[in-house]
């Protein structure tokens, strides 16, 4: 524990440079969104305490657009604003639009009308009765909606680096995918302490009297305004082409760190989401990009992948790992997985992504047309004999993967299954798995090794040329370690790729790697 | 002073207020007394234009209200609001300033104002910088009124300023309402449900039953003269008192008669001008058995017993109730 703390705060020093910047952005993108939110939602409440029958579809669409998902939420904006600052901060601003608005209104509203009905008798105009003495007394209520939606804007802010705005989301979610776990705490820390120290602040503010906060009120938004100037859009050099990598790429050995390395290569390079990077690339907003050799959005997004040259990228061949107490209580399931071995090769797992990816078929119609192409399937058989339960990650890939076995455990044997789909990144996959939350999930045997064994560099040089001492060493690491099994390789191999635009790679004679290097450097 | 003409309104099919007229004459009390929902409070808030009329007129100094900007009118009117309706964000010191800062007084003359006007409401400089909550309710009625006060307006409207204080505090507000000099020049309308509160302020009183005005007099006449049964039914309950408390000496004396009285209880002497409540109540007091009065107009002197006074007064109220 004492070491892992110690490695924790040597990690937070030796970052300290990106902590800082990514601390002092996620507070910026905080404030600026609060303070546009604040300048719409108090104006926008007021008025609707003038106009009621404005109220309900106001308060209707504001509650509406905080049930979107963040991430959805995030992907609409591409095609309007880009990625970076501005679809981040409209987001961001969005979400705690309701809390400003909706206390606004209550808190006028609440006013004692006896109070307002004297003020309009003692000889008050609209303006001075809303001034003097409707904002006053609601202030207390427009606060307490204030610090809701700062708490909000600070936990959805994390969001912002899938949009490539940074924040302290690039940490945290780059350590959930490299199973960092320092890495995770470093952004988890500092943006929970943000949200605490500021309700705190504004808890403050709520409380002081109400003479005091008159000054408070008119000095509240240069508050804002300076703690907004603290955004600042990363300053990057620029280059010909700019690229947009995952969290989890940019900290990886053998992703952007590999790149710099042993390729050289220099690009502009924005931190970005991979539900929103193809998108991204699709609508010209990146170039070079970094994806999966079979997404089935390289097809739908009419990208091309580069070829690794220099062999950086080690191979990621997918099979399901399985906790070795659950092969024993189900006696059936390893042979039953195995029957998926070998039956799924690169381009077969690239037109089964694209289905789902680009077609928005559902993963268990994907899953049942392939088992009866390739005469696997069987109906479903009783289930009363325990269930297995099935763990997935994030994407398309793993979904239809996981409906796949699903549906052979349930025609071969008498076991029923639970599908625990979405599991985050590897780390929140593998740590379900160890604790017993679930039974198996398909793994890569890249990942395996780099993200969970994360072996010495001269173990992986030695490793990664070669697919099946990579499988071998996994295997029997895995087995010695945490004593799971890999069971037989599906047979595709999902490893990570550089991808362009085809058209673009084809206009700039663009094929490897290398190429692109090569077309950087040129003037 | 002020004038009302046909003054209506309708809330949708509810007539609150209709076309009732009455006039009040400079520095006169009239009182708007009635049942709850009669329409009183609609028909002040008329006057100061916090609700339109559907129909009819008013007139202040001759000048048509609705011809006035109703932010001016309503700084030219003080109003004392049925729950008084304090700000409770502001100290008491800036509750009574509310007017003089819209009317753009300066700082001196305002606090000048404000603290004459604590003192002749009986409030310590102690109060000024507390907030309402911290009040009792009728200190809270006094900065209200004081409220309505400050800027010295010539209308003063009061909807049931003493509306929520227990009998006791109430009728100690009552006297010094009606001591304070600030009070006796200015034009009062003032709403009430409490008959007594109605019969001891009021100079004029409008009985109103769904919106309509039943009968329009003094208290005597209401008391004496009631126009329909409406009117008796209404005063029936407290009729023995309201008649006390409108029977002076001076209207018995014709039917009082000197007597010899035997006996060795105390005399008092009586006020000619004092109604018989505070007779009866001096009486008891002191326990007396000699009444003693005198005519301030031609200074006869009569000596009567309390039973004497009493029969008189059944007599006079049969006289006066038969005509
Ligand atoms: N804003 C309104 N909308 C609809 N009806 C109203 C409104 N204000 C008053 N009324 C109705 O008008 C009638 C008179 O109301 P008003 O407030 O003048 O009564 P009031 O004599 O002051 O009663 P109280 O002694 O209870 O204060 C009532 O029947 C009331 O329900
Ligand atoms: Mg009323």
């Amino acid at each position: 524990m004492n070491e892992q703390q110690q490695t924790l705060w040597e990690f937070m020093q030796q970052q300290s440079d990106k902590l800082l910047t990514q601390t002092l952005q996620h507070i910026g993108l905080t404030f600026v969104s609060l303070f546009i939110a604040v300048l719409i939602g108090l104006p926008l409440g007021i008025f609707i305490t003038r106009k009621k029958q404005f109220s309900g579809p106001v308060l209707g669409v504001a509650g509406v657009l905080q049930t979107v998902p963040s991430i959805a939420l995030l992907g609409f904006m591409i095609p309007l604003l880009g990625i970076g600052a501005k679809p981040a901060i409209v987001a961001l601003l969005l979400y705690a639009l309701l809390p400003i608005i909706r206390n606004t209104f209550t808190g006028i509203t609440g006013v004692d009308a006896a109070v307002k009905e004297a003020a309009v008798a003692m000889g008050m105009s609209k303006w001075q009765v809303l001034f003097k003495v409707e904002l006053p007394l609601a202030m207390p209520v427009i606060f307490a909606g204030i610090r809701t939606a700062t708490v909000i804007t600070v936990g959805v802010a994390t969001l912002a680096s899938y949009i490539a705005a940074g924040g302290l989301g690039e940490f945290i979610f780059g350590g959930i995918s490299l199973n960092n776990t320092n890495m995770i705490l470093a952004g988890a820390i500092p943006a929970a302490l943000l949200a605490i120290i500021f309700d705190f602040l504004l808890s403050r503010l709520q409380k002081l009297n109400i003479k005091k906060l008159r000054t408070v009120t008119t000095d509240l938004p240069l508050l804002l305004l300076l703690l907004s100037s603290l955004y600042f859009i990363p300053s990057a050099y620029g280059t010909k082409l700019k690229a947009g990598f995952t969290p989890e790429f940019m900290g990886r050995q053998d992703g952007n760190l590999g790149l710099i390395s042993k390729y050289g290569l220099k690009i502009q390079t924005l931190v970005i989401n991979d539900a929103v990077m193809y998108k991204a690339a699709y609508e010209k907003q990146l170039d070079v990009i970094s994806g999966y050799s079979t997404d089935g959005r390289l097809k739908a997004y009419d990208l091309v992948v580069l070829d690794d040259d220099k062999k950086i990228f080690p191979p990621y061949y997918a099979a399901p790992i399985v906790r070795e107490n659950s092969l024993k209580k189900f006696a059936l399931l390893e042979k039953i997985l195995n029957l998926l071995a070998g039956k799924i090769n690169d381009s077969t797992m690239t037109a089964l992504n694209y289905k789902t990816d680009y077609l928005h078929q559902s993963p268990e119609r994907v899953a049942k047309e392939f088992l009866v192409a390739n005469k696997l399937w069987k109906p479903a058989r009783n289930g009363n004999d325990g269930i297995v339960r099935i763990g997935s990650k994030i994407f398309g890939e793993q979904y239809i993967l996981a409906s796949i076995y699903s549906m052979l455990i349930k025609g071969y044997s008498n076991y029923d299954t639970s599908t625990k789909t979405g599991l985050g990144g590897t780390k929140i996959c593998f740590d379900a798995l160890t604790n017993d939350q679930i039974d198996f999930y398909p793994e890569y045997t890249g990942t395996g090794l780099l993200a969970i064994l994360q072996p010495s560099p001269k173990i992986i040089d030695s490793l990664t040329h070669s697919k099946d001492e990579t499988y071998n060493y996994v295997q029997k690491e895995f087995e010695t370690k945490y004593s799971i099994k890999w069971l037989k390789p599906i047979g595709f191999n999902n490893a990570y790729a550089l991808m362009m635009r085809k058209k673009q790679a084809k206009d700039l004679k663009i094929k490897t790697i290398s190429n692109l290097k090569r077309f950087l450097e040129s003037k | 002073m002020i004038k009302v003409q046909k003054l209506s309104k309708h809330f949708g099919k509810v007539k609150a207020v209709d076309e009732i007229s009455f006039e009040v004459k400079e520095h006169e009390n009239l009182i708007l007394l009635g049942t709850s929902g009669c329409g009183k409070t609609t028909t002040l808030k008329m006057i100061n234009r916090l609700i339109e009329p559907s129909a009819g007129n008013i007139l202040i100094d001759g000048k048509n209200i609705f011809e006035q900007s109703p932010e001016i009118l309503r700084r030219g009117i003080g109003y004392v609001l049925q729950n008084n309706g304090l700000f409770p964000h502001y100290t008491v010191a800036e509750n009574i300033a509310v007017v003089p800062q819209l009317l753009k007084w300066d700082k001196k003359r305002t606090e000048k104002r404000v603290a004459e006007l604590l003192e002749k409401l009986h409030l310590t400089k102690d109060y000024l910088s507390v907030y309402p909550n911290e009040l009792s309710g009728g200190q809270q009625q006094r900065v209200g009124l004081a409220r309505a006060l400050v800027a010295d307006p010539a209308v003063l409207l009061m909807d049931e300023p003493f509306g929520a204080l227990d009998n006791v505090t109430r009728s100690k507000i009552h006297a010094e309402f009606k001591a304070l000099d600030e009070l006796k020049r200015k034009t009062i309308i003032m709403v009430t449900h409490d008959v007594q509160e109605a019969f001891e302020l009021g100079d004029h009183i409008c009985l109103m039953d769904q919106g309509k005005i039943i009968q329009d007099g003094t208290p005597a006449e209401l008391l004496f003269k009631p126009k329909n049964d409406f009117v008796k039914e209404f005063l029936k309950e407290q009729r023995l008192l309201l008649e006390f408390k409108t029977s002076t000496v001076k209207s018995l004396w014709h039917l009082l008669s000197n007597e010899e009285i035997k006996g060795l209880g105390p005399g008092i002497l009586v006020n000619y001008k004092d109604d018989l409540w505070t007779v009866l109540e001096r009486s008891t007091f002191f326990n007396a058995e000699r009444l003693n009065m005198m005519n301030l107009e031609n200074k006869e002197m009569k000596t009567v017993s309390f039973e004497s006074l009493m029969s008189a007064f059944y007599q006079y109220q049969k006289g006066d109730s038969h005509e």
